[in-house]
């Protein structure tokens, strides 16, 4: 049996891998571009608060996964949960660098405009920084969601959803009839799945992102 | 439906930054009388800025009050206060990310007007500083220039039609020339608008220009004179501001004066589409080409009309001319550049009569005599 005649008769199974491999990054994305803009926007003003926040955020990212999914597990238990705490933590650091970045280049005669001709101090965050910023953090985001695409394999070792079940079978039963296909199955579909969220990152950029900034 | 200026009333106002032993505004008190461009002028960092941020508390003061149209402008909500006081800054300020159309439609569409009349506005707005609606309305500030730049930053500020209007050195950052048209254009408005102006500049030539009154200040914001220009060229209060009107005054003096002020005089005209040979030359060496629109083209010389066929392409294009609005030292430069008379246009562009050098040395003299 080579590899298509495996994914062709594992299909079901295979496709509700991919689904859930996606549909964790993408939760997990999101949910840390939400924590990380918030984080982002409490520092952005003092330069103690950016630089804390972002070695913080560092020092998460230094932690190899496997050693934080081990840290993790006795506090969350195997499954969804230890997953979601581990992605959200890795995502971090590339979406509250950007958005503190990407708030801190706005321009300050922008800001003060705002300000003057009667923005509250909301609007200027909402209607004025935040989508100046808004192509920073997407970019953070972007940068997250790859990083996540390779780290939810891992998390497979946590019993977390996704492609990765097949990389870790595949790999535990060497030498079996299917391990190889299965390995590479699992590798090769999450390659793929990263290549089309890279490009849906592509369309979001251009329908949200004002023709006024883009690049 | 223009609001006219209200009268801003500063009294006693201070402003101490915590930690520091010197105030940053030390006990400023001025009328800024209504529908009158008043300018604060002074060397950078003497607190002119400060003080005109306080009129709309983007900075609060320590102590004393400020009053716009005798209402209390500390006891208003700052945002809502905001709204009501044009504000526009050096470099515009314009979001990157908003439209032209949408950076004008701001301050209305935060007071709540509804998207017809907002659009409505904007339209106006933008016919109102020279910039074609068609054309730019769904431009990004990018792609437009430094000066066009400043009259959206402009147009923003008076969108909402606000009584008063505070402008922090708008013009600071474009080139000389462009600098000029805007400083025409915002006396035009300010002709149509009558609104009472703050605007803050270290450049006192723009001060004269533009001033119906200048105070010159000095350290700590002190008020070192505040009155018409002309009484300050004639008449500064100390040596520091003489040292600000510095040399050259009476040259100065002919920024103060308007092409509408003196007497024009006229060149013989002919419309481009016009037979040469029925050109009534008069005794005149040249003759002014007008375009269908009035608007003058080439000056052509006797000699050349007699052996055209036509007039259009013939004689030497007219290289610059001022408006009615211009101050005589633009039309005296205007003259060096055109080694002449210069051409004057009214507001439309259109030929309206020309200024030769007589007639402003003869404004120098008069100056002089009753200086």
């Amino acid at each position: 049996m080579n590899v298509l005649e495996y994914v062709a008769d594992r299909w079901d199974r295979l496709s509700l891998q991919a689904l859930l491999h996606v549909s964790a990054v993408v939760q997990c994305t999101v949910l840390a571009t939400v924590l990380g803009v918030v984080i982002g926007v409490a520092v952005y003003r003092s330069p103690v608060g950016s630089a804390l926040a972002t070695a913080l955020a560092s020092t998460i990212l230094t932690i190899p996964s496997f050693a934080l999914l081990a840290l993790l597990i006795p506090v969350f238990g195997l499954g969804a949960d230890t997953t979601v705490v581990a992605l959200v933590l890795y995502a971090l650091l590339p979406i509250v660098r950007n958005t503190i970045v990407g708030l801190a280049g706005v321009d300050p005669a922008v800001s003060d405009a705002a300000r003057g001709i009667g923005m509250s101090r909301t609007g200027v965050l909402t209607r004025v920084e935040l989508r100046l910023a808004w192509p920073a953090i997407l970019a953070g985001m972007r940068v997250a969601t790859q990083m996540l695409m390779g780290i939810a394999v891992i998390a497979a070792y946590a019993k977390g959803p996704g492609l990765g079940s097949e990389v870790f079978s595949g790999l535990a039963n060497a030498g079996s009839a299917n391990s190889v296909n299965q390995a590479l199955t699992g590798t090769i579909g999450v390659v793929i799945l990263a290549l089309l969220l890279d490009g849906v990152y592509v369309l979001v950029n251009r329908l949200t992102v004002s023709r006024g900034v883009r690049g | 439906m223009a609001e006219k200026g209200s009268e801003i009333r500063l009294d006693h106002v201070t402003k101490r930054y915590p930690g520091q032993k010197v105030a940053a505004v030390d006990d400023f008190s001025m009328v800024v009388p209504a529908g009158q461009i008043v300018v604060f002028v002074g060397p950078s960092g003497c607190g002119k800025t400060t003080t005109m941020r306080m009129i709309n508390r983007l900075i609060e003061p320590t102590s004393g009050t400020i009053t716009i149209g005798g209402e209390d402008a500390l006891r208003i909500d700052p945002d809502e206060l905001r709204r009501r006081v044009g504000y526009a800054i050096q470099q515009a300020g314009l979001f990157p990310h908003f439209t032209v159309a949408q950076n004008i439609g701001v301050v209305p569409g935060l007071l709540g007007w509804d998207k017809k009349k907002v659009d409505a506005r904007v339209e106006e707005m933008m016919d109102l500083v020279g910039l074609d609606p068609g054309e730019f309305a769904g431009r990004f500030p990018r792609q437009l220039s430094g000066g066009q730049q400043q009259r959206v930053g402009v147009a923003r500020a008076l969108a909402a039609d606000p009584p008063v209007l505070l402008m922090d050195e708008p013009f600071g950052a474009v080139d000389p020339i462009t600098r000029g048209h805007l400083q025409d254009e915002l006396l035009r408005l300010q002709g149509e608008l009558h609104k009472t102006i703050v605007f803050v500049t270290h450049d006192f030539d723009e001060a004269v220009k533009l001033g119906d009154r200048i105070a010159v200040l000095g350290d700590r914001s002190t008020i070192l004179q505040y009155d018409t220009p002309d009484a300050i060229l004639a008449n500064p209060a100390d040596d520091t501001v003489a040292g600000f009107v510095g040399a050259g005054a009476s040259l100065k003096a002919l920024t103060l004066l308007r092409v509408r002020d003196v007497e024009l005089g006229t060149a013989v005209t002919a419309r481009v589409d016009a037979q040469p040979s029925t050109v009534d030359i008069d005794g005149e060496r040249f003759v002014l080409v007008l375009d269908q629109r009035d608007r003058p083209l080439r000056w052509v010389h006797q000699n050349e009309l007699r052996h055209a066929s036509s007039l259009a392409g013939i004689g030497r294009p007219v290289q610059d001319s001022v408006t009615l609005q211009s101050t005589l030292r633009d039309a005296l430069e205007a003259m060096v550049n055109e080694g002449g008379r210069a051409i004057v246009t009214g507001s439309r562009g259109e030929y309206v009569g020309t200024l030769d050098l007589t007639t402003v040395t003869e404004v120098v003299q008069r100056l002089r005599a009753s200086a």
